[in-house]
């Protein structure tokens, strides 16, 4: 009987999804309301956890529940140490959990909500949960080492090379491209830049208060610390009224970008305890509080998509960054899907901490399932807005016009109707001087999330503090995101020149990390100086640079992972990787090759250099607008040549192993049995 | 209510975990120390490399 009701239920759950993704897929020319997108993404994780993690874990992987983890074997009550399975699932899914699902899949959002959301769960069932709970486990089998490690070790030397220039690529352009969205999104609003500016002063506080007043009390602290933030964002009402301070907190883009290159710089040279930790702690409060509570209020308010689900810009001529459905909107939504990042914490931290095999499954592929719903939510946030003030809100000046006038004449023009009158009243609303041109996707993100949490609760009456909560939420995990990216960038610098000239790898030698922060945050800071003074934007060519950069750490991982699985005698089913593995190589090709050489200069950078060559008169800058556009090409050029290097080192080793040329050796821990299964029976 | 008191024990206790209380506690069974300014500091400075290399996550 039991049987039947479990194939019942599942029936049932399997039926609930495809109807909906049906619904989302087929339904035309009317709005649908969002719960359809929630129940497509809740069913299709729940079969895809059901059964196809099922598979993975006992076919492909032969997980072994009697093997002994590492934290098991290698306990020092420090790094390795057997953790309860929910704690390691929360701590890993706060690692996890960054911008990226938040803002990629408002900017793909151009596209319509279809495109973003059938990739955000296929991707994330078939692709990112995969990667992560692949790497996780063969992370958990080689006593937890890193992804660059098990490159070295399982595919070449070279391999491992890559992944080291992969990691620190992605760090370099996704500082850059987060700078960049936080400077939008704060640009010319003195109220988001003094609630920003204020959790600086705010974390100092938790760490001194963490310190020397309550050591050890970090959820005292952070509570503290987000109530103080909460005063923060009040504050900033009456900041933004009062005509002394607003012209103190009113900045543009270039004040704001030296500004935070500086904080920077600063971040990564102070002391930990003093400003990383506390914000690290105050950041992930928030972040998973307001993750939470964004999910009640879409669950609670069922708001109504305003977008279609397929724009006109699916043909590439899309206004918030140009380019077609294929590869962009694979590469724009990024984390949300699939992320190579999570490949780095599924080999960093977790494996230390998990006490069974067995809890891989529901930690690597569980938390990658949770990540992606946020991606759903942020794809709901942004299509709750009417398209016409979306695409106001989201393209560049180069993109629509130089004046809010042009800009709705262009995008009325297109049949997405918006007037002058309409946005001042959604400005008035959040208390802002102009919404138009806020590239970067976190605006529109806050907008959409102010209207559902002002539905939700106090209406329009504090539709301003719940966009400004919004902006500081992005933010401030954003500033979190660069200030301990640039510290591990710097590490990262540190060793790899230590090698060649031992004093720059002591990490406490303080010309190294001076000159060695400089190095990071110069590199990027370049490339955030390059985005503000981009006449597109600066998002449309930053953000596939980032998207591309991603993939191209997931294909890493991926190579890795299918290695591993070829040599330990299962490359019967290295499909589970290889499948994902070459629709990523299909994408970040592609979309390497129409960044570089399409001939629309509006995608292709080296067209764009040839047009404003062509210019005349000449534009302001030119020497260095086109240097930037060539210098782009070339990195883009690089990731391919990257791409292409960790896939035919890693061919060559399945051909080898496969063709009996190569002994299959792997670096796998030997066979330990675990006392926890005897406990267990006991 | 005895499940209600599990699940928020679970989630206070996984709190614990990601806001660091609980390696914390570990620290302090392992080093046989009592919280103090002194214990804390030595807490830190042993995780600090382990924290400024990790990346977070986009």
């Amino acid at each position: 009987m039991r049987g039947i009701a479990k194939v019942l239920l599942w029936g049932a759950v399997a039926a609930a999804g495809a109807l909906a993704l049906g619904t989302i897929a087929l339904r035309r020319g009317e709005p649908i309301n969002a719960m359809w997108l929630v129940t497509a993404a809740l069913c299709s994780y729940a079969v895809g956890y059901r059964f196809y993690s099922k598979f993975l874990a006992a076919k492909v992987l032969a997980i072994d529940s009697l093997r002994a983890t590492p934290a098991e074997r290698l306990d020092n009550g420090c790094d390795f140490i057997p953790t309860n399975k929910w704690y390691v699932f929360g701590h890993h899914f706060a690692a996890i959990a960054g911008p990226g699902p938040l803002v990629g899949p408002v900017l793909a959002a151009q596209f319509g909500y279809l495109p973003s959301t059938l990739w955000i769960i296929a991707g994330a069932v078939f692709g990112g949960c995969v990667q992560d709970f692949v790497v996780l486990l063969f992370s958990i089998r080689r006593d937890g080492k890193s992804l660059g490690q098990m490159a070295r070790d399982e595919v070449s030397k070279v391999a491992g090379v890559v992944a080291f220039i992969a990691v620190i690529s992605i760090i370099i352009i996704l500082l850059a491209v987060v700078a960049l969205v936080v400077v939008n999104a704060l640009k010319s609003s003195p109220w988001g830049t003094f609630t920003i500016g204020m959790t600086i002063p705010i974390a100092l506080l938790m760490g001194v208060y963490l310190r020397y007043l309550r050591p050890g009390r970090v959820l005292e602290a952070s509570v503290l610390g987000f109530l103080l933030v909460l005063l923060a964002i009040v504050g900033g009402q009456w900041v933004s009224h009062s005509p002394v301070t607003a012209g103190i907190f009113t900045l543009s883009g270039p004040t704001l970008a030296i500004l935070i290159i500086i904080y920077g710089f600063a971040a990564s040279a102070v002391p930990v305890w003093l400003l990383l930790a506390p914000r690290d702690y105050l950041s992930t409060f928030v972040k998973l509080g307001t993750i939470a509570i964004l999910t009640i209020g879409i669950v609670a308010i069922r708001p109504t998509l305003q977008m279609p689900a397929l724009t006109r810009f699916i043909d590439g001529s899309g206004p918030v960054f140009a380019g077609g459905i294929f590869p962009f909107a694979f590469i724009t939504v990024a984390c949300g899907a699939i992320s190579g990042f999570h490949s780095l914490i599924a080999s960093g931290t977790t494996p230390k901490m998990i006490a069974r095999e067995p809890q891989a499954r529901m930690i690597g592929y569980g938390a990658m399932m949770a990540e992606s719903l946020v991606g759903i939510m942020a794809v709901i946030a942004a299509c709750t807005l009417q398209p016409g003030p979306y695409f106001a809100v989201n393209s560049g000046a180069g993109m629509v016009g130089q004046t809010p006038a042009a800009a709705v004449s262009t995008i009325s023009g297109w049949g997405f109707p918006v007037t002058l009158d309409q946005m001042n009243t959604m400005a008035n609303d959040v208390d802002e001087k102009t919404l138009f041109f806020r590239t970067g996707g976190a605006p529109a993100f806050a907008l959409g999330m102010a209207k559902i949490f002002s539905d939700s609760l106090g209406g329009k009456a504090v539709m301003a503090l719940w966009y400004h909560f919004a902006i500081m939420f992005e933010a401030l995990f954003i500033l979190t995101v660069l200030d301990a990216g640039t510290r591990a960038g710097r590490f990262m610098v540190q060793d790899a020149l230590g090698h060649i000239w031992k004093p720059m790898g002591r990490t406490s030698w303080y010309p190294s990390i001076v000159a060695t922060s400089a190095m990071v945050v110069g590199a990027w800071g370049y490339f955030l100086w390059q985005g503000i003074h981009d006449p597109l934007g600066g998002i449309n060519s930053l953000w596939p640079l980032f998207g591309i950069c991603n993939q191209l750490l997931a294909a890493v991982a991926l190579c890795v992972a299918t290695t591993i699985i070829v040599k330990t005698g299962r490359a019967r089913y290295m499909g589970v990787t290889l499948a994902p593995l070459c629709w990523l190589v299909a994408v970040t090709f592609t979309a390497s090759w129409q960044k570089i050489f399409h001939p629309n200069p509006l995608i292709g950078l080296l067209a764009h250099a040839n047009q404003l060559n062509a210019m005349h008169p000449a534009p302001a800058d030119l020497a260095r607008k086109v240097f930037n556009d060539r210098l782009d090409a070339v990195f883009a050029g690089f990731l391919v040549v990257l791409v292409a290097v960790i896939v035919v080192e890693a061919a060559m080793q399945w051909f080898a192993v496969l063709s009996g040329k190569k002994e299959a050796v792997t670096s796998e821990a030997p066979f330990v049995n675990t006392r926890f299964a005897a406990e267990e029976l006991a | 209510m005895k499940p209600l008191r599990n699940l928020m024990r679970t989630i206070f206790n996984t709190l614990r975990e990601i806001f660091d209380e609980n390696a914390y506690e570990r620290f302090l069974l392992r080093t046989h120390s009592s919280p103090s300014v002194a214990s804390y500091r030595e807490f830190m400075r042993e995780r600090e490399e382990a924290m400024a290399r990790r990346p977070r996550c986009c």
